[in-house]
């Protein structure tokens, strides 16, 4: 069974033109320097990478240009529409300046999602190489894995939340548990075709080790689906972590994130709509630039990348 | 096909077994002693008593893994703290509702997923195209809750057209069910005809840059013939394995969008017990929708090998 990440990768712009580099020039290209240039021709990439951009540097910038705390109670101001009174986004229920809370609510996102992403960079690689290469375990840990993809993401996500309580490291330990099966999944696919590979039997011949060759021969040749999947699952990271705190399941408030915002905007839908709309626009910039992220590394890094059956 | 169907039906036994395994091993992970998670803070020591005595808590791990298979096997899941029904019937109430609008979506999702996917391909690189897949791609990028969030301020809000929640059986009143229905609904389908679209429009072009397509056109067969005869044919084959998947997050999204929309399904209901703290019920539902996912993707693999006779060949 494929995860809802492999199908958005096997997703849209997969007939986008790759210009072979025909110049000849005297100086070497690297693979590396290739790769950048194309990218940066990329269309929807760079689109990507500005809204991402927006995020990011209003993530990491918080204290400096949101520097109202964004906890700070404040009644006489409540409910002010955005612009009003100075308040840029308006304020909410309790009259703290939405401005903070969202702008703080995306460094929580981005902290989150990174997080999911590194977890599931660094297991999703050791289950699916392992399971890949060393195939005695392999049956094991993919019985395993396909159990775990069983489960209704969101469900089991939350089912673990229930157990371990809410809170911000609990909600990223969760959507990893759910998400790298998926990713293991992908690394295994790849590590099953390089193991066979001439150049693989030649390094085993040559009486290279298994550590040797995993790490010089097999791992950086499967990179390029990995981290097309991980661009995925960073928006997915994002939108999961946001429907568990709208569920009330993420970081508890008064922390701000950007479901908790919703959720609490949510009895205030007609009387103050700007409380849910603009942390959920903000939501799906961050998602929808992630999503062109990774449709433009697909194209690039892996054109031939498509639904494995 | 028996075959496949055999195959696909002890392979899901490892897949149960495991599952269950997991969803027993989750109870276990409550920090303490989950009696008095369980209990709560008002819970009297004999209370407490009670309910250990009740999960078999302080017998050994294995007794406690044998003592719930065995009422697994019996069908029983234990009792509902919240609801203090038998966790079995309440899902078997509460998980229809969920499956009904799960079908709703995936009909929404099938058609204009489908049509967007195959109109964009055969128009490739047009405005059309292009649109459809502006579409797609707001489709994967916006949550569903908010996607409700909106609905709700403008149908129900601002145009009054649809009501703000709420849930009419189906059995009861179509035209209510639908009234109540179609914001849910869309907000699940969104995402998936998103997903659907760009999957069938790669699959599509694909297709179509197969030799016997240009063969089909060579021997002069007109266009639209070939395009429903021999690429549609063929392209919706790996689409029809792609429903699983839309099946598993429609339920999956149907827990935010049961919620906003308070419909008294599996979503709304593990949600609130969650949130209450009412672990057999989480477990239980958990298990039994896992279950039914696992079904639904047997009877996908035998679908598969219905509509592609390679599958059906090979591996007979």
């Amino acid at each position: 069974m494929n995860g809802p990440d492999t199908i958005l990768a096997a997703g849209a712009a997969d007939d986008a033109p790759l210009e072979e580099e025909f110049e000849i020039s005297a100086k070497r290209q690297s693979p590396w320097r290739m790769t950048v240039r194309r990218l940066f021709r990329h269309r929807l990439f760079l689109m990507g990478l500005g809204l991402c951009s927006i995020i990011l540097v209003a993530g990491m910038l918080a204290q400096l240009i949101a520097p109202v705390d964004p906890t700070r109670l404040a009644m006489r101001w409540k409910f002010r529409s955005p612009g009003m009174d100075g308040f840029i986004f308006g304020t909410d229920n309790f009259g703290r300046s939405l401005w903070s809370r969202v702008i703080w609510g995306a460094q929580l996102s981005l902290y989150i999602g990174f997080s999911v992403v590194a977890l599931n960079a660094v297991f999703g690689t050791l289950i699916g190489a392992s399971a890949g290469y060393f195939r005695r375990i392999d049956n094991a840990l993919m019985r395993v894995n396909d159990a775990l993809m069983a489960f209704p993401a969101i469900l089991l996500a939350i089912a673990i939340t229930a157990v371990l309580g809410p809170s911000t490291f609990n909600a990223i330990l969760a959507l990893s548990i759910v998400y790298i099966p998926r990713t293991a999944r992908i690394v295994r696919a790849s590590v099953i075709v390089l193991r066979e590979m001439e150049y693989v039997q030649a390094a085993v011949a040559a009486g290279a080790g298994h550590w040797r060759i995993l790490r010089r021969h097999i791992l950086p040749n499967a990179m390029a689906p990995l981290i097309v999947q991980l661009s995925f699952l960073f928006g997915f990271a994002v939108l999961s972590e946001a429907t568990l705190s709208f569920l009330g399941l993420g970081a508890v408030p008064p922390t701000p994130t950007w479901g908790n915002i919703m959720a609490e905007g949510r009895q205030y839908l007609v009387e103050a709509p700007w409380i849910i709309t603009i942390p959920g626009i903000a939501l799906m910039i961050t998602v929808m630039g992630l999503n062109l992220l990774g449709d433009g590394l697909r194209d690039v890094l892996d054109p031939r990348l498509r639904i494995q059956q | 096909m028996w075959g496949v169907a055999r195959r696909s039906i002890l392979g899901s036994f490892p897949v149960l077994l495991i599952v269950s395994l997991i969803t027993f091993g989750l109870m276990r992970l409550i920090p303490g002693d989950p009696s008095a998670a369980i209990g709560g803070l008002s819970a009297t020591s004999e209370q407490l008593a009670l309910i250990r005595l009740e999960l078999g808590l302080d017998e050994p791990f294995v007794v406690q893994l044998a003592l719930w298979y065995g009422e697994l096997l019996q069908g029983n899941l234990g009792r509902s703290i919240m609801m203090g029904q038998d966790v079995l019937q309440v899902t078997m109430i509460r998980l229809p509702v969920t499956i009904a609008l799960s079908l709703y979506a995936l009909v929404l999702t099938l058609l204009l997923g489908l049509a967007s996917g195959i109109l964009a391909a055969l128009r490739q690189n047009t405005v059309i195209d292009q649109l459809a897949m502006v579409f797609a791609m707001i489709g994967i990028s916006v949550p569903s809750f908010f996607l409700g969030l909106l609905m709700i301020l403008l149908f129900a809000v601002h145009l009054g057209w649809l009501p703000t929640g709420g849930y009419i059986p189906l059995w009861q009143d179509p035209i209510g069910w639908l009234r109540t229905s179609t914001m849910p609904a869309l907000s699940l389908a969104l995402l998936q005809m998103g997903l659907l679209a760009r999957i069938t429009r790669s699959t599509m072009l694909e297709v179509l840059r197969q030799d016997y397509i240009r063969t089909a056109r060579a021997k002069g067969l007109p266009r639209r013939l070939v395009v429903v005869k021999h690429a549609l044919t063929n392209a919706l084959i790996p689409i029809v394995t792609v429903v699983g998947i839309i099946i598993s997050l429609s339920i999956s999204g149907a827990v935010v969008v049961e919620s906003l929309f308070s419909i008294p399904g599996m979503g709304q209901l593990l949600t609130q017990a969650v949130l209450n703290r009412d672990y057999p019920m989480v477990q239980g539902g958990l298990l039994v929708t896992t279950a039914f996912l696992v079904m639904v993707n047997i009877l996908i693999d035998i679908a598969y090998a219905i509509l592609d006779p390679r599958v059906r060949y090979e591996r007979s």
